[in-house]
């Protein structure tokens, strides 16, 4: 069995209101049920809806996935109910900081510390685990595995295949195609070109043929050209990964901070207009806070 | 220890300078990167490193800044930058200016020897990069134990010996051995590591590395023509082997390069920048 719920799809920063009461305003959490295990993709402000309904599972064992260590993705981590309960079990996992050198235990420990949260982390009563992970790294967790793939972000970013029981999903955390830095005239340009290839290449072959894609989806394809470099996807950029991946469905997240419902479902659908659907489409949908789907 | 190696002051200068700016052009940027040996070789360690687990070589800063992200890249070379830098001579009385002249020289031609015998453009990266690199090994000698290279340099200028003896006599080992083996430990690529190991071999040893063969051919072509100067006074000859690769001579295959003032002047220039 494999299923997961959205509890947490806006990116940047978490977006309460009268605008995002539909798609809600979390920032990235995904809670993965395999099993009878619990892994979590990102630790947004989403966790701690989630960390409220673990409470009957006490004593627990969960996995957290970090994709990256920007805020968005680790905000809600010091409101990790489970953490503060004795006979709890919490592993996180993550990519290692090639600039500090610093592993995912960084992100969890500076949050905690004096000037930025009251309780210190060797106050935390739950047994914490950190793993950094590299690039292709399987985790065995029961009949799960889950995969590491280096996508591309202002900083490392992991995206994560949960497989189980034959089923798979994707989740791409922050992700923007690699864009030629060079201009077309210059000796380098197809250069940087063949590298670009390879890269989409080894991803899209990590996600090929998976059920379920949820990828990072910011912008419109007109906000699109003023935001490149920031790291985030389109509409337009999302839709040819699902294809080109050969997905079943595929869940777009990470929605910009500053749309609200009516303009992300706007935004939606001038995408399927402008894509209009092809023979072995997957089916497309906006991510939505509490929503769960079963695989 | 090798790890604190600060850069060349030039590469340092430039990065601080433009990493200030949000603007920052990429490939301006890269272009830096990729003109400072010590900067350099520390990046593409870092990209090689299990930090990342690559199933693959990152062979170049390109590469590297697809593979992992420009802003990896971007940050990597600030917390290079900030680590201080090469002063411009130091107590070795290593001239850092003409060292530089000389590996950007040596990469170049290299370059234009792999072109030459017609390695896809893909590859001719790595020949710039083997000659930029083939003499880390100096710069670390000059950084970490000036004494004796200070000795091992004023023997070649007294007993007219060539560099390597004297390092050989003065510390024991040589920059070729100390460079390749330094880059073996940081894991870079095989074919860089050899590049650097055995760029004064006579002798083909097994090696039939056509970026070798080119930096050997560059390296004792820009010593030749003067450009810069890595402290070597002592003129190799063409290994037969590598002769063979170019079939032709050193006099033949220098004239056969034609002018390369206007490539030459290129690292002259972004030197002097």
């Amino acid at each position: 069995m494999l299923k997961f719920t959205f509890r947490g799809v806006r990116g940047s920063i978490a977006s309460p209101g009268p605008e995002t009461v539909i798609y809600g305003g979390n920032t990235t959490c995904i809670e993965v049920r395999a099993g009878s295990e619990l892994i979590i993709l990102d630790a947004g402000t989403g966790i701690f809806p989630l960390s409220q309904t673990l409470a009957p599972e006490f004593p627990l064992t969960c996995h957290i996935f970090i994709s990256h260590t920007h805020w968005d993705h680790i905000q809600g981590l010091p409101f990790f109910i489970p953490m503060f309960v004795a006979g709890n079990r919490v592993k996180i996992y993550g990519g290692q900081d090639p600039v500090t050198g610093k592993g995912v235990q960084e992100a969890l420990s500076r949050q905690l510390e004096y000037a930025f949260f009251p309780i210190r982390e060797a106050e935390l009563s739950a047994e914490l685990e950190y793993i950094s992970l590299s690039e292709n790294q399987v985790v065995n967790i029961g009949d799960a595995q889950v995969t590491s793939v280096l996508m591309n972000h202002p900083a490392i970013n992991y995206g994560y295949k949960v497989s189980c029981g034959g089923r798979s999903l994707f989740f791409t955390g922050d992700h923007e195609w690699p864009y030629n830095i060079y201009e077309p005239d210059d000796d380098d340009y197809q250069l940087f070109e063949d590298h670009i290839a390879q890269k989409r290449k080894s991803i899209i072959d990590a996600v090929a043929g998976v059920d379920v894609l949820i990828i990072d989806t910011a912008y419109t394809d007109d906000e699109y050209p003023a935001k490149k470099g920031w790291g985030h996807g389109s509409f337009s950029s999302s839709i040819a990964m699902a294809r080109d991946a050969g997905v079943k469905h595929c869940f777009f997240t990470h929605h910009e901070p500053t749309r609200g419902d009516k303009g992300l479902e706007k935004a939606f659908q001038a995408a399927m207009d402008k894509h209009p659907s092809q023979p072995g489409d997957p089916k497309f949908h906006l991510a939505r806070e509490s929503f769960t789907f079963e695989l | 220890m090798v790890d604190e190696m600060p850069a060349f002051p030039g590469s340092v200068n430039k990065i601080l300078q433009m990493t200030s700016s949000i603007d920052c052009a990429p490939k301006d940027l890269v272009q830096v990167i990729e003109h400072d040996p010590v900067m350099m070789a520390k990046i593409l360690k870092l990209v090689n490193s299990a930090y990342f687990g690559l199933s693959r070589e990152i062979t170049s800063i390109k590469h590297g800044v697809v593979f992992v992200g420009l802003n990896t890249i971007k940050n990597l070379a600030i917390s290079i930058a900030t680590m201080g830098m090469l002063s411009k001579t130091g107590p070795a009385g290593l001239d850092m200016n003409r060292f530089l002249l000389h590996s950007l020289g040596t990469a170049t031609v290299a370059k234009l020897l792999g072109k030459r015998l017609g390695v896809a453009s893909d590859r001719a990266t790595d020949y710039f990069v083997g000659g930029l690199l083939h003499d880390i090994g100096k710069v670390v000698f000059a950084q970490f134990m000036p004494q004796e290279m200070a000795r091992a340099l004023k023997r070649v200028e007294v007993e007219k010996v060539s560099l390597p003896i004297a390092e050989m006599i003065e510390i024991g080992a040589d920059h070729a051995q100390l460079g390749g083996m330094l880059v073996e430990k940081w894991q870079l690529p095989h074919t860089l590591v050899t590049c650097i190991k055995e760029h004064h071999s006579q002798e083909q040893n097994g090696n039939t590395n056509k970026v070798l063969d080119c930096v050997v051919a560059a390296n004792i072509m820009i010593k030749q023509m003067g450009f810069g100067c890595a402290g070597n006074l002592v003129e190799d000859r063409l290994p037969g082997h590598v002769s063979a690769r170019f079939g032709m001579e050193l006099a033949e295959l220098r004239e056969s390069m034609g002018n390369l003032d206007e490539e030459l002047e290129k690292a002259n220039a972004f030197i002097c920048i």
